[in-house]
């Protein structure tokens, strides 16, 4: 069959979606409910960490590390990034990793990380 | 018979979205790209935090008028905020303008509360005697929160516009992309305020 024999209703119309390599499908309400409540439990140990016995660098270890299970949680459901390309994923990953470890290096040279 | 299709880019659509050769959306891309720019520009404040919150008079440090179980309030505020907010993207998404509306105002309202709180926050520590300049540590703590406070303002300012928009009819589905770069950037604010509350209120002098 040549283009000229096409019949009207033969003829589908689609608009290309963006190709995002490694697309998935964003996750229901009910996920994003159960994140937010893992979210505040977490914050919940947070507050509940200041309050107990423990200091120095255990506590600031334990703190930061939530805080960090907490950040990845919220990029990876909430902004999607688990769901979205690879690309937005290292595009951000890098601005992190930049920022991350340009003032940790400053922070060590002015003795304030390592004190 | 296999119907034939015909494809186009979805550039000058009626959804108006512009893909790159990425095939990623320009805005979103430039969206991400402006949230990893702002990791920097948070790392530089909270750094400076950091570098100063123990300089000048032991009774001029923010450290000690800290009230960890309210400001533990607003970050829950806030945190449930970025549910609201994922919650107006999942309704657009399904064509529910009604509900997008409601959360919408639910996330702009947490905002609001939560940018409330810091004012009264400051307010207090003002009348305990710590301003932005009373010390170089608190100079550093007012202008990182501040900073933070700021940007969920506009972040409020932006929900509203979008609400604005949608009681107009200006937000059809296909628009759908104009909530997800407001999340993107909500939720952004949202992070930065996880890191602010563990390194400036929770890790100990």
């Amino acid at each position: 069959m040549n283009e000229a024999s096409l019949q009207r209703e033969d003829v589908q119309v689609e608009v290309v979606a963006p190709a995002h390599e490694g697309d998935h499908a964003h996750p229901g309400a009910r996920r994003y409910v159960e994140v937010a409540a893992f979210l505040a439990a977490v914050t919940a140990v947070e507050v509940g960490l200041y309050y107990t016995s423990l200091s120095g660098l255990l506590l600031v270890s334990i703190l930061v590390g939530l805080a960090a299970i907490k950040f990845g949680m919220v990029a990876a459901y909430f902004m999607h990034l688990k769901f979205d390309g690879r690309l937005l994923r290292r595009l951000f990953v890098t601005g992190i990793i930049l920022a991350f470890s340009v003032f940790t290096i400053a922070l060590v040279t002015m003795d304030v990380l390592l004190k | 018979m296999q119907p034939n299709v015909l494809t186009w880019s979805a550039a000058g659509t009626p959804g108006e979205h512009d893909y790159a050769v990425t095939g990623i959306d320009s805005k979103k891309l430039g969206m991400w790209a402006f949230l990893a720019s702002e990791c920097l520009f948070f790392g530089a404040l909270i750094s400076s935090y950091l570098l100063y919150r123990t300089r000048g008079p032991a009774d001029q440090r923010p450290g000690d008028v800290f009230d960890i179980p309210y400001t533990s309030v607003s970050s829950f505020v806030l945190l449930m905020s970025s549910l609201t907010m994922v919650l107006a993207l999942a309704a657009i998404q399904q064509g529910d303008h009604r509900r997008l509306r409601l959360w919408l105002l639910a996330t702009a309202m947490l905002g609001a509360v939560f940018v409330g709180g810091q004012v009264y926050e400051f307010t207090v520590f003002t009348h305990e005697g710590l301003n932005i300049s009373s010390s170089v540590a608190a100079t550093s703590f007012f202008v990182l929160t501040g900073f933070h406070g700021m940007h969920v303002t506009v972040g409020v300012l932006w929900l509203l516009s979008l609400v604005g928009m949608s009681m107009q009819g200006e937000l059809p589905v296909s628009r759908s992309l104009d909530v997800e770069i407001a999340g993107l950037y909500w939720h952004f604010v949202d992070v930065v305020w996880i890191v602010i509350f563990t390194i400036v209120y929770l890790v100990p002098l």
